[in-house]
């Protein structure tokens, strides 16, 4: 993981001071709060329905131990005693009182935490894949381009002020996309070219919300040094021209789509022609100085514990079922990556107590290296876990509520606060998350529906990314009443596609009902080799339209 | 006569007058008395070259790229942030400076606050005029915020991971 040096070191601590200087000629009336508005966003302070809400950045997820228990720490001091994961890879306390945030800003510090550029019109935390590093099909670590695009953009002084929020993904996998690059602002798929030089191919102008879209590929091959000289023409030619009148209308997407992706894609290469070789290009020694510090752990030289795990599994059908959904494989022999998932029934999707954030954080000490790494999902990730430990892990975790067998399943569903916490929210999505859960609590048929992606947003805004779910549920708001529109045929993967709205709206008591018909459709249309996202995409929406609106 | 402010922060007081544009079907008309700000589409029209009381101004919508080659005939340019959340000055005073390498004085002028004071100095300005309501007594600290920044800008075209390797 990286490690700061003197420099970050030093930036960090003028940050916080920056910010209590802010936030103390707010609170004297000195900055009017318009002012202070961007301000604090940039320092991931919204005020929320019930009070402030403080998002905490997760740099592309990972995290440390010692980080864990700083912010487990930082709850109980300031805030409740329990933080919620987000769909960005981001932490949030949801009751910090303002006049408190430099504090918490500076206890998150001295671990090498902040929360700059969080939230407001700016370039937000860039995400990767949870599993960078320990898979084996990737083309190289997207971990250490995310850190240099992270340096790049924080307090980059040209775009502090954009036109709207500006979100990066970066992919290094072949064959699976889970960090959703095609809807992010920027989405960057590491590729090699004919020659086995390393770069990425350039989407712009993906994302979610009121105008959802698939982002183009604007370069098929951008050389791996050329990363942050491109990036920044993109984000000049974003800063200049996309639209400030109209703030539905601002992100990149409305400009890439109004300028065709290939006239936005001259724009680009004409603006970099200027400046690729500036010295904002990177050099080897660049790359090579930030890739050693995401080197390997200590691995042991081990083989896998294939008989061992076989003889587990026959004596334990939970443990089985454990290992099945949510144990990946691990490019070394001997490790598994275990996903713990924070989707317990009755609790809301990606919550998590300080306890709890400790116990995994010792978790992480003893099985995992201290690291512990936050998904897009809203899980965690423990990813250097020995086969030979799972069943320990396993037996650990079961009492914890950690260990439901439901990754991928229509349970493991991403959601967002919702109208019990968010300002912006048309209606409750946590309620919703849980009526569906209880519906469907039948593990084995769970498992026999096999992988279905369903994704709740309680507004237009979709941080619970319900537009590439394959069931995707948006609240709505109806002349006061909170309604729920379907979506389905969403994918978020290599395969990125917006769902389609099913039909009218229905009341919150109605979506277990409607989401058994869509399930009952697929489950008698399906063929044998079919998840659900493969026959909706045959047999199309009618079918599942008639169903539920018969 | 509003304060202007320079990158230490220190404080003179001087005759620049921002001229608007005028409306359609009128004239610019210029006072003789003091040196002026005007579109900078106009100067570019107008034969104001070699005049070092005439000085050119951008609206953030505005191409400075208009100036190409031309620069340097001019004492001051000023760029207008019509509300401070509107970043487009930053990129039109790089461009200015890093693409049309202009060396003369660059001047942020509209809805310019304390704390946009660092971000604008690192694109290349060296000359603010504060909205009347803030107190230039803070600008020093606000211009000085960071000791230290990530990427190259106007300021320092090296990027932190470059001094690092060194």
């Amino acid at each position: 993981m990286y490690v700061y040096d003197e420099h970050d070191r030093q930036m960090a601590a003028e940050r916080v001071a920056q910010f209590r200087d802010q936030t103390d000629r707010a609170l004297s009336g000195e900055l009017a709060e318009e002012e202070f508005l961007p301000l604090r966003l940039q320092n991931g302070l919204y005020i929320q329905r019930h009070a402030p809400m403080l998002r905490i950045c997760i740099p592309y997820g990972m995290l440390r131990s010692a980080q864990l228990r700083r912010l487990a720490k930082v709850t109980r001091d300031y805030d409740k005693g329990y933080a919620h994961f987000t769909t960005r890879q981001n932490v949030q306390l949801n009751w910090p009182a303002l006049e408190n945030v430099p504090d918490i800003l500076a206890d998150l510090a001295e671990v090498e935490m902040h929360a700059n550029q969080t939230s407001g019109n700016c370039i937000r935390n860039t995400t990767t894949d949870q599993f960078a590093g320990v898979q084996a099909d990737e083309i190289a670590d997207p971990r250490p381009y995310c850190e240099l695009i992270r340096q790049w953009s924080t307090f980059h002084p040209e775009f502090a002020f954009l036109p709207r929020k500006f979100k990066v993904a970066v992919n290094a996998s072949e064959h699976t996309d889970r960090a959703a690059i095609q809807v992010h602002d920027i989405g960057l798929q590491m590729v090699r070219n004919e020659a086995g030089e390393l770069g990425f191919r350039v989407h712009v102008g993906g994302g979610l919300g009121r105008t959802p879209m698939v982002g183009p590929v604007i370069r098929d091959f951008l050389p791996e040094f050329d990363l942050l000289t491109y990036m920044e023409a993109v984000l000049r030619v974003y800063n200049r021209y996309g639209r400030r009148d109209n703030k539905f209308k601002a992100r990149i997407k409305i400009l890439v789509k109004a300028l065709t992706p290939e006239g936005f894609a001259e724009k680009v290469e004409a603006e970099w022609e200027h400046i690729k070789d500036s010295p904002t290009r990177l050099t080897h020694e660049a790359v090579e100085h930030i890739r050693g510090f995401f080197t390997e752990p200590d691995y042991q030289s081990l083989d896998n514990a294939t008989d061992l795990l076989a003889k587990q599994r026959f004596e334990n059908r939970e443990f089985d079922q454990w290992l099945s959904h949510n144990v990946d494989i691990h490019k070394k022999p001997g490790y598994a990556i275990a996903s713990l998932t924070l989707k317990k029934t009755g609790i809301p999707p990606g919550d998590v107590t300080a306890d709890q954030m400790e116990t995994i954080a010792d978790l992480a000490d003893q099985y995992s290296f201290g690291e512990v790494r936050v998904t897009h999902q809203q899980n965690v990730v423990l990813a250097d876990v020995r086969q030979d430990q799972l069943f320990d892990l396993w037996q650990a975790i079961t009492p914890l509520g950690f260990a439901t067998a439901n990754l991928h399943t229509l349970n493991d569903i991403i959601c967002c606060p919702g109208g019990d916490y968010c300002n912006l929210a048309n209606a409750k999505s946590i309620p919703v998350a849980e009526a569906i859960q209880r519906r469907f609590d039948d593990m084995d048929y769970l498992y026999d529906l096999g992988d279905i992606d369903l994704n709740i947003s309680g507004c237009m805004n979709a941080c619970g990314h319900h537009h590439v779910g394959n069931i995707g549920v948006l609240g709505v708001d109806k002349k006061g009443d909170e309604f729920y529109q379907i979506s389905l045929g969403g994918s978020s993967h290599h395969d990125a596609e917006i769902g389609k709205i099913l039909g009218p709206s229905f009341a919150r008591e109605q979506v277990p009902d409607v989401v058994s018909n869509i399930v009952d459709v697929y489950v008698e249309q399906r063929t044998a080799e079919e998840n659900f996202l493969d026959t909706y995409r045959r047999i199309g929406i009618k079918p599942f339209k008639e169903r539920v609106y018969a | 006569m509003p304060d202007v402010i320079n990158t230490h922060g220190e404080i003179r007081q001087d005759q620049w007058q921002v001229i608007e544009r005028p409306v359609e079907g009128e004239v610019l008309t210029l006072p003789d008395d003091q040196p002026v700000l005007i579109p900078a589409d106009l100067w570019l029209a107008g034969d104001y070259a070699g005049n070092d009381r005439i000085g050119a101004w951008f609206d953030s919508h505005e191409e400075p790229e208009i100036l190409a080659g031309r620069v340097n005939e001019l004492p001051v340019i000023a760029v207008n942030f019509p509300k401070f959340v509107d970043g487009r000055g930053y990129s039109i005073a790089r461009i200015l400076r890093e693409r049309l390498g202009y060396r003369g004085e660059l001047r942020a002028i509209g809805d310019v606050l304390l704390d946009q004071l660092h971000y604008m100095k690192r694109c290349g300005f060296d000359a603010f005029t504060l909205r009347a309501d803030k107190d230039s007594g803070k600008a020093l600290q606000c211009l000085n915020v960071f000791s230290n920044s990530y990427q190259a800008a106007t300021d320092n075209d090296l990027p932190l991971f470059r001094r690092r390797a060194s």
